[in-house]
């Protein structure tokens, strides 16, 4: 074993479902991956707990003011790597061409980057292919590494998939976070310390070790054996009794992802349903689902309590969330029976539902509920719950009626929920817009959304839009996921709004 | 004999390649691996471009070529999800889930047959009869459940036990990662050890009980107890000996089921071995690793049978007649 | 059960007097007959699940969300429902969850091992009989068979289901996708067994006798040689029932097998399993009972069986 750990040391023991899927800082955009790489690698800017951007090796930031396709990032000064060497303009430059190169994982958040250049020792320009009011939303997981360490170890560009051989950086890292890798084994245990010579406060951890657990009853158990300090992924039905628990406390906060049921609006005939021509297509019919969905229940049982229930299809901190959006009634079957009628299904049909089982919290149940809710009105529905790499390429390749989609939105813009799910499929637009949803009109809004600098101008728009979306029933929102993070009684970690928790933030009582 | 030999090695790479042949053909069937690969934000012909890189668009005989031809080599190619190199994630697992296996066999032969040869001997002893009945309820709750108790009981209301992985490990030789040598590497094994060897255990215990008890009618035992032969000698000289043919050939087949149990019991117990590592490649359908990962299983089975196959030759003089029958 | 039935090829008399003994050793056996009686109980419970449920778990429109994590024998917080053994998250009364559950369990485990016997027993007899080339393919398919793991087949045979059957149909062809799946799983082992035991068998004088006589392979066989292999096959298939059923549950909590608005018992197990540590121990604790009682009773009614059926051991 590499490291004997001193005794007056601040171990942490962190637990969650899964592991990193690499340590190369660029290659997967991916939430544990990036969770992991924090703690190693830095970005420019940083995401607080309520969403804000903070300062991080970027001082300062803004649109320059001679030229509105640009933005201008002040660097850090006295920035050190882990190998002892400095932290320069070239690095960031080097960095974010190194990220939206392919085959980066974060090339489509940096799409519209023409050229990124170092003006000066603290001032790097990143040019636009046009106006890019949002752009620096899409930098919180972009991280700066050492150009000269890259190329002395032969990874100037993200590890590609098909090259056929391990890359340095998968398992090697040189970043300037505030922890140094000291011990990597994929899936099994990762062991990081503190770095002495990082620029900002030493933090109480002064060592972290990292094991996923995949298993939900043995990651809870763990925590309760005393194994691990922290446990991230808490299944909704222990956190009650983990709170009743001696010595152990949980904190829970709402996440940036709401889940949601879609359902094909656009196809002439459904291929799992019995019915004459296609259901979704009929608005009372539509009317009528969400007059069934009892979110209230769904959140009481299926979530024990540990959820917000939302007819919004988008998280509340997002640009463009609104109070009336998140407002839903009590469920009304007699009204919904008769919407059933006039939609012209009054003895109902029958469809599958394509759910996944190992993606979000309670997913299959959440989907069960939905099957009894439905029945009601007599609409006859066969589960299909299955693993999400089985399920969503069904809804990549249109090949689901109905189904079940949970959506985060790292931007914390509307914009980033349209161009993904409302806008017809086309181009870069559309990838999950499963419901075949098109109109040339909002298509156009939403195209305009992405250069418009008057940010007033810009909300209007984007109300429209959701005005638009929410009178066609797209989505049948069921709630916004909430988090919970259980860990030995005198350590206090916040929950982070993008499950991206930082040990950095840990405090001992 | 050398024959023979050689007939079966040729049989098995012919049994190997149709393994990878096969696994090939049912690999689409498991899921799309870009799905697991990519974020959501990546284009679908940014998709279409990384399936075309890695081959996955090339006709099927292609792809099963250029995998055999690499895979001659040594060469398995690159995990998707974990970007390694599979043959070396692989050996780094291997030693867990066999130090896993080897207990849990040990185990279960050690208790199966001392609980068999017991139980045949005192056959309607109350003794006798709270171990059969005792020992079915292994075999009668899944492997999950079992897993998910023990470590209850014994990790969290007693804390005797760790619940999770395989605790402190050293290196034997340069990948030879091994937990048998800590303290809390051997508690880490016990747990699992035992849920997974639970059902070989009863298995084994009954068929050498079945075993014991047709043998011990058979004439040549009587006669050899009226030759006067003590009784540890019939029981253990002759009986048990000759119960040991089908025994050798369940245990040996057990292999199948100790492999796949360990996916299970590996999951349960986060235990670091290849079984975990082979349900989370096709939960993100990480083609190389799962490809690899039957070839390796291909080769342990073709061993075992092979092996099985010449005890049976050695322990029963009967078959070397028939195998040359066979022959002519 | 289907696999201890007396085989045909016995005389008449014979059988009378087998059967007579059948009884006697059952009757002198508690054990067998509290199996009997056990196992006897959760059968018929099972098959007449639609008459004795109080409710019906598997129509989704007869159940209110509202009703679930209801504790046994306590009225509901929010709907004042009483259930004798409390409801699952759902709001399914977890008693009568069990009864149709059983009923898929059951179902599949019989299902299944017929399909591995029937398999595994013909191949094995042809194999170990026929020898040569025959044998040698046989064995060979037997061990790329052996080579999946059950579980990895289980989850490819769903895969290319799911290819070839239309989508409106997969829910109701789960099921018998499944049986496929875990029989196709288990064939070797019958085959493995039969073989080894046809091959020490067939150089045996009788057989030789029947041979040069002229009798026909498929009388040899079926008269002579399968009779002779029972016992070890016995010894699976008992286990193989149990097996079966708890073969179900594993994949379950693999995540595929039948949907989860249909449970088997292992799907409720496999569900309440995630309750262990959250107080609601009745959601695992009476379906795991269910399932022991059952395959723990079968098991012993096998041991007993097989003890029986061996003229020798009288």
């Amino acid at each position: 074993m590499l490291t004997t750990v001193a005794a007056d040391a601040e171990t942490l023991r962190w637990a969650r479902v899964g592991d990193a899927l690499t340590m190369d800082p660029h290659s997967q955009n991916e939430g544990p991956t990036h969770t992991l790489n924090h703690h190693i690698y830095e970005t420019l800017v940083g995401r607080a707990v309520d969403g804000a951007l903070t300062p991080r090796l970027a001082t300062d930031w803004g649109i320059s003011e001679e030229d509105e396709n640009v933005w201008v990032f002040t660097i850090r000064e006295g920035v050190k790597f882990h190998d002892g060497s400095d932290m320069t303009v070239e690095d960031v430059v080097f960095s974010l061409d190194r990220a939206r190169t392919p085959p980066s994982g974060m090339a489509a958040l940096h799409a519209a980057v023409e050229e990124v250049t170092a003006v000066d020792d603290t001032t790097v320009h990143v040019r636009m292919s046009g106006p890019a009011p949002l752009y620096v939303q899409n930098l919180t997981n972009t991280f700066i590494m050492s150009k000269a360490w890259a190329e002395a170890n032969g990874v100037e560009t993200a590890p590609n998939f098909a090259a056929g051989e391990e890359a340095y950086s998968v398992r090697n890292t040189n970043g300037t976070g505030p922890y140094m890798l000291v011990e990597r084994d994929p899936e099994v245990r990762t062991v990081l310390q503190a770095f002495a010579d990082h620029w900002d406060d030493a933090p109480a951890v002064t060592e972290i070790i990292y094991t996923p657990i995949s298993e939900a009853a043995t990651r809870v158990a763990a925590l309760l054996s005393g194994e691990v300090d922290i446990v991230q992924d808490v299944p909704v039905q222990d956190i009650a009794r983990l709170e009743q628990t001696d010595g152990i406390r949980v904190v829970r906060g709402p996440e940036n992802r709401n889940i949601f049921f879609s359902y094909d609006m656009v196809s002439e005939s459904l291929a799992s349903s019995n019915a004459e021509g296609n259901p979704f297509a009929s608005p009372e019919v539509r009317e009528a689902m969400s007059l069934a969905i009892d979110r209230n229940a769904i959140q009481q049982v299926v979530m024990r309590g540990e959820s917000q229930p939302s007819a919004a299809p988008l998280p509340p901190f997002v640009n463009g969330w609104t109070e009336e959006m998140h407002a839903f009634g009590d469920p009304d079957l007699a009204r919904a029976g008769e919407l059933m009628a006039e939609g012209g299904y009054p003895n109902g049909f029958s469809v599958q539902l394509d759910c996944p089982n190992d993606r979000y919290l309670n997913d299959e149940a959440i989907c069960q509920a939905l099957v009894g809710m439905l029945a009601r009105i007599n609409i006859n529905v066969d589960l299909n719950a299955q693993t999400r790499s089985l399920h969503f390429p069904l809804i990549e390749n249109w090949e689901t009626d109905f189904y079940m989609l949970g959506w985060g939105v790292p931007t914390f813009d509307s914009q980033y929920v349209f161009d993904f799910l409302v806008h017809s499929r086309e181009g870069s637009y559309g990838a999950f817009n499963g419901a075949r949803y098109s109109n040339p009109e909002l298509d156009a809004k939403i195209e305009s959304l992405a250069t418009m600098t008057d940010l007033e101008a810009r909300d209007a728009v984007i109300a429209e839009i959701w005005d638009q979306v929410m009178e066609d029933r797209i989505f049948l929102n069921v709630h916004n996921q909430v988090l919970a993070y259980a860990m030995r009684d005198g350590i206090n970690l916040d929950v982070h709004p993008e499950n991206q928790p930082r040990m950095t933030t840990v405090t001992f009582d | 004999m050398i024959a023979f030999i050689l007939r079966r090695l040729v049989q098995s790479v012919i049994v190997m390649l149709a393994v990878a042949l096969v696994s090939f053909a049912l690999f689409r069937f498991v899921g799309d691996p870009i799905a697991s690969m990519v974020g959501q934000e990546v284009t679908l012909a940014e998709r279409a471009e990384i399936r075309e890189a890695l081959g996955l668009n090339d006709p099927f005989i292609v792809q099963f070529w250029n995998f055999i031809a690499r895979a001659a080599t040594g060469d398995f190619g690159i995990s998707y999800r974990l970007q390694q190199p599979v043959m070396e994630l692989i050996l780094s697992r291997l030693p867990a889930t066999l130090e896993l296996a080897l207990v849990s066999g040990i185990l279960a032969f050690a208790f199966g047959v001392g609980f068999g040869v017991y139980t045949a001997l005192r056959r309607g002893s109350w003794v006798s009869g709270t171990i059969m009945t005792v020992s079915l309820i292994g075999v009668s709750l899944p492997t999950f459940l079992i897993g998910v108790l023990l470590i209850w009981v014994f990790a969290v209301e007693l804390q005797w036990l760790p619940s999770f992985g395989r605790g402190e490990t050293v290196y034997i030789g340069n990948w030879w990662r091994t937990g048998l040598l800590t303290e809390s590497g051997r508690a880490s094994l016990i747990l699992p050890a035992i849920t997974l060897g639970l059902y070989q255990m009863t298995l084994i215990m009954r068929l050498v009980r079945a075993e014991m008890l047709e043998v011990l009618r058979t004439d040549y035992i009587k006669f050899a107890r009226a030759r006067g032969l003590s009784n540890r000698a019939v029981h253990f000289g002759h009986a048990l000996k000759n119960t040991l043919v089908p025994v050798i050939t369940i245990t040996g087949l057990q292999m199948g089921s100790i492999i796949a149990f360990s996916i299970i019991t590996e999951t349960v117990f986060q235990w670091p071995g290849v079984g975990a590592l082979f349900i989370r490649s096709v939960q993100f359908v990480d083609v190389p690793v799962m490809a690899a990962y039957l070839m390796l299983i291909a080769l342990v089975f073709v061993v075992i049978n092979l092996i099985v196959d010449l005890l049976y030759y050695a322990v029963d003089p009967r078959l070397r007649v028939d195998r040359a029958n066979a022959k002519s | 059960m289907t696999e201890f039935t007396p085989d045909e090829s016995r005389p008449n008399a014979l059988a009378r007097a087998w059967d007579s003994d059948i009884a006697y050793s059952f009757r002198r056996s508690p054990l067998a007959i509290i199996a009997a009686v056990v196992s006897l109980i959760i059968i018929l419970a099972a098959v007449f699940a639609p008459w004795i449920a109080p409710h019906d778990p598997f129509n989704p429109a007869t159940l209110n969300l509202m009703d679930g994590f209801t504790p046994p024998m306590e009225p509901n917080a929010f709907t004042g429902n009483v259930y004798w053994l409390g409801t699952d998250n759902q709001g399914r009364d977890v008693f009568s969850t069990i009864l149709f559950g059983a009923r898929i369990s059951l179902f599949v485990g019989f299902m299944a091992v017929l399909f591995a016997m029937v398999l595994g027993i013909t191949l094995g007899l042809i194999a170990g009989y026929r020898g040569g080339w025959v044998d040698s393919l046989l064995m060979r398919v037997a061990d790329v068979q052996l080579t999946f793991p059950s579980i990895l087949l289980a989850l490819l045979i769903f895969g290319v289901a799911r290819g070839f059957i239309p989508p409106a149909y997969r829910e109701a062809m789960a099921i018998w996708v499944l049986i496929v799946a875990i029989g196709l799983s288990d064939w070797v082992q019958y085959a493995r067994v039969v073989r080894g035991a046809t091959m020490v068998e067939k150089s045996k004088e009788y057989v030789q006798a029947a041979r040069v006589i002229g009798a026909h392979p498929a009388k040899i066989l079926l008269r002579h040689i399968l009779p002779n292999v029972m016992g070890p096959v016995l010894v699976i298939a008992t286990i193989g029932l149990a097996l079966a059923i708890i073969a179900e549950a594993t994949l379950s909590f693999l995540g595929v097998g039948v949907p989860p608005t249909q449970p088997s018992l292992g799907t409720l197990i496999r569900i309440g399993q995630g309750f262990l540590f959250s107080g609601e121990w009745w959601i695992l604790l009476f379906p795991s009972l269910t399932l022991l009682a059952l395959a723990l009773s079968v098991n012993l009614l096998g041991d007993w069986l097989r003890d029986a059926l061996n003229p020798r051991l009288r």
